[in-house]
This record gives C-alpha cells, sequence and structure tokens, in this order.
C-alpha cells in the first residue's frame, strides 16, 4: 500500500480535494466511526496550537484511535537537543501516523522524507498549513453548493498570510475571479500575482472594499497584525479600513458567507457575530470533519 | 589605450594543460574565483575581465593551469555564472568545450536564505527546483521560498 503524506495544498489536485470533501461530507452526517480501532496516531506539537492540536485529537478520537504526543517541545526530549530526525524515526517505530507542527519551515517535509509512516503537517512556521486550506474549500462548497466559478474577495494582510495563499493556490483549480483589498504595505507577493497571471485566472486589487463587495461569494478575513508594519502611524491609519461591519454587509449578496481562519483581533467586530453572513465559527467546525476525512485519505481508510 | 584583441587571444591560447573559464559576467568574476578556493590554489591563473564580448558586451575569463574541475564544481558555476564556458586544454589544444548545464533540481551546493529554513537549522542537504532558466530562480523543496540568480548563496 502505497502511503501519502500531506504536507503542502499542492501535493493534492483537484481531484483529491474533492475526494477529501467528498468524505468530510459523510463525517459531518456521521462523525463516530471507528476506522482507527487499534491504531496509534501521534500528535507531535513542537510548537503549541492548541485549537488545532485539539481539532486533530478529537478527529482521531472520533474515529475510533487512541493518541500519543506532546502538545509543546518544552516537554519533549526535544529541548535536550534531539534532532527533528531522531524523534521522528523513534515516533515512527510506536505510531501509524505523525500528525506534526513545527516552527521551522520545510521540518514537515523533511520528516516526511525520512518517515516510515505518513506525515500530515499540521503546519510549518509561515509555509504550509494545509488542514486549513482543505477546511475553507469545504466550508465554501457547503455553503455556495459548488465551487466553480465564485467571486472570492480577500480582505487584510494578504502579503504574510498564508492562509490566503494556500487558498488562491487550492482555488485556482475551481475558475475563479479574486478580488484582493489590502493596504499597500500588506498587497499579495508578486509571485502569486504572475501565478495568477499566468493561469488566466482573474483578480482585481483594491485599497478599499466598499465599492465591490457586492460581487463577492465569499469575504475571507484576516488579521491585519500590528508588528507587520514598519510604521506605526501607517498601521493606525489601516487598521480600521481593513474592518467588516454589519453595515457594509447590508450591501452584499444574500449568499454571501464571511470567513475567517481565527483568531480574529479587531477586523470583525463581535455584533457581526450574530449576523447569518458570518461563518467563522461554523468553518472552524467544520474543521474537525475535514481533518477526519485528511486522516482516512492518508490512510487510506475508505 | 587600444585593445589588443590579438593579445586577449594569446593569454586563452597560451596554456599547456588545464582549464578555461570563459564568459562570465564581470560583476561575477569574484564569486567564481571565491567558490573555487582560487585564493588557495598554488597553480598559475590568468583573469581577464572587462574584455569584449559578442556574446555579453564585456566578459571575464579564468585560465587555470594543471587544474581540471571536479563535477561538484562545475555545477556550482552554473549556479554563479550560467553563461559561462569550459574549455579543457591538454598540450595547448581544446580537448573539450562545454556549457554549463542546470540541473531540474539543485542538490547540496546552494543555501537557502530563509534563516526559518529547516535546512538551515538541523543537518539536512539543501534541495531546490528550477522554476526558470533564464534569470535563473530556485525554490527550496523545503520551505518554498524562492530565490533569484543574484541572491543565489552557496553552501
Ligand atoms: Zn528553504
Amino acid at each position: 500500500m502505497v502511503y501519502k503524506s500531506l504536507v503542502s495544498i499542492s501535493d493534492y489536485g483537484r481531484e483529491d480535494y474533492l475526494d477529501i470533501l467528498d468524505k468530510a461530507e459523510s463525517f459531518e452526517q456521521n462523525p463516530n466511526r471507528r476506522l482507527l480501532e487499534g491504531k496509534v496516531v501521534a500528535t507531535l506539537f513542537f510548537e503549541p496550537s492548541t485549537r488545532t492540536r485539539l481539532s486533530f485529537e478529537t478527529a482521531v478520537n472520533r474515529l475510533g484511535g487512541r493518541v500519543i504526543g506532546f502538545a509543546d517541545a518544552s516537554c519533549s526530549s526535544v529541548t535536550k537537543g534531539e534532532c527533528l530526525k531522531d524523534t521522528i524515526r523513534i515516533v515512527g517505530n510506536y505510531a501509524d501516523l505523525i500528525i506534526m507542527r513545527h516552527p521551522l519551515e520545510g521540518a514537515a517535509r523533511y520528516a516526511s522524507e525520512i518517515s516510515t509512516v505518513p506525515i500530515i503537517n499540521a503546519g510549518d512556521g509561515a509555509n504550509q498549513h494545509p488542514s486549513q486550506t482543505l477546511l475553507d474549500l469545504y466550508s465554501i462548497r457547503k455553503t455556495q453548493g459548488r465551487l466553480d466559478h465564485l467571486n472570492i474577495m480577500m480582505i487584510g494582510d494578504l502579503k504574510y498570510g498564508r492562509t490566503v495563499h494556500s487558498l488562491l493556490m487550492a482555488m485556482s483549480h475551481f475558475n475563479p475571479t479574486f478580488q484582493f483589498v489590502a493596504p499597500d504595505a500588506l498587497r499579495l507577493p508578486k509571485e502569486y500575482v504572475r501565478f495568477l497571471s499566468e493561469k488566466g485566472i482573474p483578480f482585481q486589487e483594491y485599497t478599499d472594499y466598499m465599492p465591490y463587495i457586492e460581487q463577492a461569494d465569499i469575504i475571507y478575513m484576516t488579521r491585519v497584525q500590528k508588528e507587520r508594519f514598519l510604521d506605526p502611524i501607517e498601521y493606525e491609519r489601516n487598521k480600521n479600513a481593513y474592518v467588516l461591519t454589519n453595515e457594509a454587509l447590508q450591501h452584499t449578496k444574500d449568499t454571501v458567507k464571511v470567513l475567517h481562519p481565527l483568531p480574529r483581533i479587531n477586523e470583525i467586530p463581535l455584533d457581526v457575530d450574530d449576523n447569518p453572513k458570518a461563518y467563522y465559527f461554523t468553518q472552524a467546525r467544520n474543521g474537525l470533519y475535514v481533518r477526519q476525512a485528511i486522516i482516512a485519505k492518508v490512510l487510506q481508510l475508505l | 589605450m587600444t585593445r589588443d584583441i590579438k593579445n586577449e587571444k594569446m593569454i586563452v591560447s597560451a596554456l599547456k594543460n588545464g582549464t578555461v573559464i570563459d564568459h562570465i559576467p564581470p560583476r561575477n568574476l569574484f564569486k567564481v574565483i571565491a567558490l573555487l578556493d582560487l585564493d588557495q590554489c598554488t597553480s598559475q591563473m590568468t583573469f581577464g575581465t572587462n574584455l569584449n564580448s559578442k556574446l555579453l558586451g564585456k566578459k571575464a575569463i579564468i585560465k587555470i593551469a594543471d587544474l581540471f574541475l571536479e563535477e561538484k564544481d562545475i555545477d556550482k558555476i552554473a549556479m554563479i555564472a550560467p553563461t559561462a564556458k569550459l574549455n579543457i586544454i591538454k598540450d595547448y589544444q581544446v580537448v573539450e568545450k562545454r556549457a554549463l548545464c542546470i540541473p531540474d533540481v539543485v542538490k547540496g551546493i546552494v543555501k537557502c536564505l530563509n534563516p526559518k529554513c529547516i535546512t538551515n537549522n538541523e543537518e539536512v542537504p539543501t534541495v531546490f527546483e528550477v522554476v526558470e532558466r533564464h534569470p535563473l530562480t530556485l525554490r527550496c523543496h523545503y520551505c518554498e521560498k524562492t530565490v533569484g540568480q543574484e541572491d543565489i548563496v552557496l553552501r
């Protein structure tokens, strides 16, 4: 049997995405299926991320598997200077699957090359976090009934936001139209602009969402963090321009949904939470079904 | 002083045995010297730079007596000066001419510029995929960051 690790969103293509989304749909209908009976899954969090870890561990538990691992590198032998290679080799002797998060970029790719069991990347520094992207895709398909020919508006930090870049790459398989709304300092990097141009995917770049928000099917919000600005005055000038209010949402399609990878800072005021267009908490819950589906896909259980 | 084309020819042809690295962009000459550790090399050497070149406008050239490069070093030159050409000289004759070729995957010789990359923090050999050849653009197989020709640093 050939296992395939999931390290980067580009490891998979359109058919794989759809396969995972279909599996996730079946887990949403029935999350408790003992497909991992008798199996051990290691969650190695070299860097803490409580929400991601709990989501993966719940997924394993609902599939009937057992979990070993650590939540923080400070309580493992990693602090004694053990290298990643040794940790992965040793844990591979105990577990059937390794789910890992690591502060260094490329750590999961390297682990997948030396591991005897498949690896699921739960985040490697600022590089990849494919389960987040797949749950974004799931949420988009579930709310819009399709992935093809949608107008996706992305707002906020488009320069450093890795979820934005991964979602853009994944959606590129489905004939999207993009609208990018960001302050000049946080515009989409050139390499992604070039990628979209080469693929002939239509997109516009704005610094203000207001006149264009009515075209959006999906509004994908991101955090605008103070430390991303070299000039604090620039931050003060921009921080409120990328806040999505109930007032602004009045000008949107009835079917629009607001997504956010969470946690948020101030870009979505709390009173938007009750707006039927707000979808970010359901989006987070979808993460459980999608992570069950990823585990099933990687271990070829379904 | 007018440039003496004949004299430039002389520099190349006067080598009995050794290697001539021709068609180096002048701004990359010292990078090539450094990557081959030529400052440590005791052979007779001639360097020429800002010579006229039909191909590049201006070029630099390195001539090293009694030295034949290993494949690993040739690959390194390809990273820094992809336009360069090698002439292997034996007994005053050019016995082999070769253009440098850049492989699809570059292993072990280029350093990743991302300080948070696993290859800069653990003992992991670097691997780069060639995204574009002109100008040379490499993508780190691990952290997925790209690096352009002018920023390429050898390990
Ligand atoms: Zn790298």
